[in-house]
């Protein structure tokens, strides 16, 4: 292959003097996208892959503050009506320019019953054209966090899509593949050139892309390879077949810090345990008849019997930030105030649970999962140490993650380790699934121990509406506060993730684990 | 003869259908697609339309009758990861395997073949010593640790040889093929050698022991009482009739081969079959696993059943019963 690239590399300095230097980038992650259509699955390598071909209205800069993309600016008309600027002279891969027409339908695509996208749109009536380069988008209610919301919506152009039957996206349920799965059509930095599935997907620079001259990276190729095999994915980066490795196994850290280059970033995934407080009895314990986790004790008992610092030390060789809040540090709503821990203490732990009446004697199994986490199941192996100081006797079972996402998702657990991601970056997504009680939609989604507070479910209601900002904030902190103090979770840490990379690489890292390959310098 | 092939079809059909049966019980326990497909933001309800439409909810019996019913028909659903048929999945990925496993079934006999020979009649010999003991290894060393040392050596170590991957492919309809580039040879080599060092080393020790057994026969006796040439015994008469076992093993085991490509192809992610199959059951892609459990058990119980057709062109015995059966 280097041969071709070579000999085409060649042929097109002949062909194109001007032409700047060319630098491929070639990268790697475990798993392959699963489809190129940008509202089919919400997952973040897939958003990966369509952030390189599609744009936005509104996108993130690399603080996570919004910034102009697809829309020059904004402004809210009434608390249900936001109207859009479009930006002037974009132009789609295939040449045909980006009207209001396209937003419309790239929002209504995205709202479809097939897609997979709905949490993006969520609270969005409709999408209206007032001129081509105005659009309104109208909310069932004010939406405080629209606009990050929109960070995910892809723009798709309108007349391709329909042109190539792809109006709906792509349903995994059907027997049939549609076009927007393997072929792309945006306005982004990248276009698709080729690709194999599960081998190769081979991006190239869209020479038209109306912000190259803003570009912060150089990289004119982007090649992604999955490699599932951990040895050999760490194998390619270090014989230079491959650049950078967004998943380096962690047994492999030390050897790529000095043979390459690791770096490293707060990801904003918290994780977390949660305890059954609801159900009458519970499912596997020893304890029968009542619930101790409905005892607030209990569970405060549970989490200061952990030792946060040992498990950063020992299990995590120090890539973790511990926490005392479900929510990570670029999550808007987060404090650090909210986010001090309650102090380990075993003795206090003891104490708490002898005043409950579980001395020595609590017995429940512990879910957790072994490929999902970074270090997960060694994580829960440590907790369960620690309980035991106490008195606590906790039997772990850990299992894939096939198996127990669905067993958690049924209810069928009594404590279980969960990790919580925020693509938002707004605290509602948090508090919504996993703090209201069981309600419609997100509410309460994963709120699989059924923590349930009246209090906390109006304020949580408020904060979907409310777009006074100082006041949606209280809210906000009061929500974490009461729910740290009753010990609705118990938090553990945010996940730090390390990148690995040839030493030519420069990249910028990101909270949400999106390797933004337009951001990207190799030298 | 229509009798014995008709019974070995049925045979053949009951080995399927047993093997369908097994790859459908199976796979009905290994987890729940459904919540690896939606994301973290699905709904309740999302998930049980999506059970539905995927026929999920319905009696195991009804589940199994419909796969068979769609498998005769070469159907094997969706992939629940790709979103594709299983059928072009498959019919994508063969080519890698098949290359795969006859570069390595061919390597591992010419290889294989001359070794065994060379340390059957220098059985002293200190090279014929090393080389058995080398072969140990072989058999001994677990595939993906072969590969990992490989890649270890030959990619990071000395940067000769591609780490993964297929290297440039040419293609011709669907076939694809890299043996026509020097970089889609380069990157065979590691994945070959290390698919095919087990077979050589069955192969070399198949070859010694059937030579060694040969050499001691009587008719090898006479024809060097005969004083017949070195050569003329050991390659006119002896090897000739080592060949006749090696040539059934090996034809045997390149069913074997395709089969357990698997482990090679995940070490050097080279994008065949057992790729393919590995990437399915962890996402617990129910289709894609019964399709390939499936697809394996017809190519063994194809390969039999051309090795049970072929004794009748080997075996004499069987040749005459057949003529004596045409003549009355």
């Amino acid at each position: 292959m280097n041969k071709t690239v070579l000999a085409a590399a060649l042929a097109a300095l002949v062909a194109l003097p001007l032409v700047g230097h060319s630098k491929t980038l070639t990268w790697s992650s475990q798993g392959d996208f699963m489809t190129l259509d940008p509202h089919a699955q919400n997952e973040n390598l897939i958003i990966t892959a369509s952030s390189y071909v599609y744009e936005p209205l509104v996108d993130y800069n690399k603080d996570f503050q919004l910034t102009p993309a697809l829309a020059t600016s904004w402004e809210q008309l009434e608390p249900t009506v936001w109207r859009f600027t479009l930006r002037e002279g974009v132009k789609f891969h295939d040449g045909a320019p980006f009207t209001a027409d396209d937003v419309v339908f790239s929002i209504h695509r995205a709202m479809a019953p097939t897609s997979n996208f709905k949490a993006y749109v969520n609270g969005i009536d409709k999408a209206v054209k007032v001129d081509d380069k105005t659009v309104d988008i109208i909310t069932t209610a004010p939406n405080p966090v629209l606009l990050r919301q929109l960070t995910n919506v892809f723009i798709m152009n309108k007349d391709w899509s329909e042109k190539n039957k792809a109006q709906q996206p792509q349903d995994f349920n059907k027997n049939e593949e549609t076009y927007s799965s393997r072929n792309t059509n945006g306005t982004g930095p990248y276009k698709v050139k080729s690709r194999e599935v599960d081998v190769r997907t081979v991006f190239v620079e869209n020479e038209e892309w109306w912000n190259k001259g803003n570009k912060v990276g150089n990289v004119t190729e982007v090649i992604y390879v999955p490699i599932k095999q951990n040895a050999t994915r760490t194998a390619a980066l270090l014989s230079g077949e491959v650049d950078l490795v967004l998943d380096p196994p962690a047994q492999d850290l030390q050897r790529l810090r000095q043979q390459a280059k690791v770096v490293e970033g707060n990801e904003y995934r918290t994780i977390y345990l949660g305890l059954d407080q609801k159900s009458p009895e519970l499912k596997y314990s020893s304890i029968k008849g009542k619930n101790p986790f409905a005892d607030q004790r209990v569970r405060e008992a549970l989490y200061v019997a952990i030792d946060i610092e040992a498990i950063k030390k020992a299990v995590m060789r120090g890539s973790s930030a511990p926490t005392g809040t479900m929510i990570a540090p670029q999550v808007h709503g987060y404090t650090k105030e909210l986010a001090q821990r309650l102090p380990y203490n075993p003795d206090r732990a003891k104490e708490l649970l002898k005043e409950a009446g579980y001395d020595n004697s609590l017995t429940f199994t512990l879910d957790c999962p072994n490929d999902r986490y970074i270090n997960d199941e060694a994580i829960c192996q440590a907790i369960v140490g620690m309980w035991a100081k106490v008195g606590v006797k906790a039997n772990l079972n850990a299992m894939p993650r096939a198996t127990y996402f669905p067993k958690v998702q049924n209810y069928d657990s009594s404590a279980y380790m969960f990790g919580w991601g925020v693509p938002t970056f707004d605290a509602l997504y948090t508090l919504q699934s996993l703090m209201h009680s069981k309600g419609e939609g997100a509410d309460g989604s994963f709120n699989f121990g059924n923590y349930n507070n009246a209090e906390v479910d109006t304020l949580i209601d408020q904060i979907k509406t409310e777009t006074d900002t100082a006041k949606r904030d209280a809210a906000i902190h009061k929500v974490l506060e009461i729910h740290a103090k009753e010990v609705g979770h118990i938090p553990l840490h945010d996940q730090i993730i390390p990148w690995a990379m040839a030493k030519k690489v420069d990249v910028i890292h990101r909270a949400d684990n999106r390797m933004a390959a337009q951001w990207v310098t190799v030298q | 003869m229509l009798v014995f092939i008709i019974r070995r079809l049925i045979q053949a059909v009951l080995v399927m259908l047993t093997v369908s049966l097994l790859a459908f019980v199976l796979f009905r326990y290994i987890g729940d697609p459904v919540t690896i497909m939606l994301g973290q933001d699905a709904t309740e309800q999302d998930r049980v339309e999506l059970r539905a439409s995927l026929g999920l909810d319905q009696p195991a019996p009804v589940q199994f009758g419909r796969f068979v019913g769609q498998a005769v028909k070469g159907e094997f659903g969706l992939s629940l990861r790709q979103a594709q048929p299983v059928s072009t999945l498959l019919k994508e990925r063969l080519p890698a395997t098949v290359e795969l496993s006859v570069v390595a079934a061919i390597l591992a006999l010419l290889i294989g073949l001359p070794l065994g020979v060379y340390t059957a009649l220098k059985r002293n010999g200190f090279m014929a010593q090393s080389i058995l003991a080398f072969s140990l290894l072989g058999i001994s060393l677990p595939t993906f640790l072969i590969g990992i040392l490989l890649i270890l050596i030959f990619s990071v170590q000395l940067g000769w040889l591609p780490s993964y991957g297929r290297g440039e492919v040419l293609k011709f309809g669907w076939w694809s093929t890299g043996l026509l580039s020097w970089d889609g040879i380069k990157h065979l080599i590691l994945p070959a050698i290390t698919l095919c060092l087990f077979q050589l080393t069955l192969i070399l020790r198949l070859v010694r022991s059937e030579m060694l057994e040969v050499l001691r026969a009587d008719y090898i006796k006479f024809a060097r009482a005969r004083g017949l040439s070195q050569r003329a015994i050991h390659f006119g008469h002896a090897l000739k009739n080592t060949m006749v076992p090696v040539i059934t093993i090996t034809g045997l085991q390149l069913g074997g081969i395709i089969a357990f490509a698997i482990v090679t192809e995940t070490v050097f992610q080279w994008p065949g079959m057992g790729l393919l199959f590995i990437q399915a059951v962890q996402f617990a892609d129910i289709p894609v696993m019964a399709a390939y459990l499936c697809l394996i058990a017809l190519v063994f119980v194809v390969i039999n059943l051309l090795v049970d057709l072929l004794y009748f062109l080997v075996d004499p015995r069987l040749r005459t019963q057949l003529s004596g059966a045409k003549g009355h």
